[in-house]
């Protein structure tokens, strides 16, 4: 029988088994902590799954994100995954969402799940996965990667701390696995570590990690606990206002990145910068050709509405690969 | 007094060691320590930085003799 080995255990019986069919998990981010997190869920029959990623496996990816073989390079990460994890379970059910997270899709597909996985590689996701689980009231299991090191913890679990509690500033240091460099094995066993925080939660056994920050090192070998305080202030302001986008201001001062500010001349605040190009929507036509094509373009206006549809418009009929809406508009990239 | 301080992310490569023992003044809260050490090793965004005394996160306390202090940066690799 699939789950005798799991079932034979006292934390788990033939009950604990039916918790976890009963329960559903969403997947955010199907890389190197998605991937692992993923097979032990799929395989151990956590009931339904979502896995969600707006982005395609690349060769790159190979070497920790284990759902992926050479075959796969170019396909849709969400679509391959499920692919082979049915294979491995065909008793659970798995959606696919091969979109990013956003503040307009958030609340509403947290609220399909029972547990939230951060399997994100950048702040503003997590910061979003933070509000939304706020306001759904859900758990999320936590984990970030710098080159050999990795943090983990449980946020909003029963009343416990939020991630704003832990940190309620950003930093302007965004640097992926992709920029520093990872051993494969890293986001590996941090993946398999939030896997095994879900199956705690279900399985309401053991100590979840609910108001501790796991840290390891898998060079030096050392795994340290510290005790995480609640900012109350920092769970309110969200349940007052909604989601607060977190400003990208660092990207600001990435100058390997170019925004394009496509409001109007008359439109306030101005964002002054050497690394931001002005071209009105008004007159965007006969300026096309001043896009730059290549390395990242940050669109904005004021709301995130006229330079979604712009995007879109450039995209579709102008062939540009590699332009991104500010979701949030102006106020997500300034201060205030 | 000697307090013991853990360095994690890219602050241990911004002052280039894990760890390190340092001789302070009697009484040293730890927002000085804090400043003292962002000014000694141009610690990028500090603000962002959280402490740890002996494994608690966001307590500001006078330090005491063999305190353990970790200075923790966000980070968001996955």
């Amino acid at each position: 029988m699939r789950y005798d080995r799991q079932i034979k255990l006292d934390e788990v019986g033939f009950s604990g088994q039916e918790k976890l069919k009963n329960s559903s998990v969403l997947i955010v981010g199907i890389g190197g902590l998605g991937c692992p997190a993923a097979q032990y869920l799929v395989g151990g029959g956590v009931g339904r799954i979502g896995l969600m990623d707006h982005d395609r496996v690349s060769l790159s990816n190979l070497h920790r994100q284990v759902l992926f073989d050479e075959i796969d390079v170019g396909k849709s990460k969400a679509a391959v995954a499920k692919e082979k994890l049915q294979k491995l379970n065909s008793e659970v059910e798995i959606e696919v969402y091969q979109e990013a997270l956003t503040i307009v899709n958030a609340e509403t597909l947290f609220q399909q799940y029972d547990i939230i996985i951060d399997g994100t590689d950048n702040f503003e996701t997590k910061y979003l996965i933070n509000d939304a689980c706020i306001l759904t009231e859900k758990p999320w299991v936590y984990a970030s990667i710098y080159k050999h090191e990795g943090q983990l913890s449980v946020f909003n679990y029963k009343n416990g701390p939020s991630y704003r509690c832990l940190f309620p500033k950003t930093t302007q240091q965004n640097v992926s696995c992709e920029a520093t460099g990872v051993l494969g094995v890293t986001p590996g066993t941090l993946g398999m570590l939030q896997a095994t925080e879900v199956l705690k939660i279900i399985l309401e056994t053991g100590n979840v990690l609910s108001g501790k920050l796991k840290l390891i090192n898998i060079l030096s070998g050392t795994e340290q606990v510290m005790n995480i305080q609640s900012r109350p202030e920092e769970i309110e302001k969200i349940r007052n206002s909604g989601i607060i986008p977190v400003k990208i201001e660092c990207e600001l001062r990435d100058k390997s990145k170019t925004f394009l500010d496509i409001r109007e001349i008359f439109e306030q605040p101005k964002v002054a910068s050497d690394n931001v190009l002005q071209i009105p929507l008004s007159t965007i036509d006969e300026h096309i050709w001043e896009i730059p094509r290549e390395g990242e373009v940050l669109v904005f206006c004021q709301s995130g509405k006229r330079s979604k549809k712009l995007v879109d418009l450039l995209q579709a009929e102008y062939g540009f690969e590699n332009l991104k809406n500010v979701e949030g508009g102006i106020k997500t990239i300034i201060d205030g | 007094m000697k307090i013991n301080i853990k360095y994690f992310g890219m602050i241990a490569e911004t002052t280039g060691k894990n760890e390190e023992i340092l001789d302070v003044d009697e009484g040293m809260s730890t927002v000085e320590l804090k400043d003292r050490q962002i000014k000694t090793y141009q610690i990028a965004d500090p603000e962002s930085v959280q402490l740890a005394v002996n494994h608690n996160l966001n307590t500001e306390v006078e330090l005491k003799e063999g305190d353990e202090v970790a200075f923790l940066p966000p980070f968001a690799g996955g």
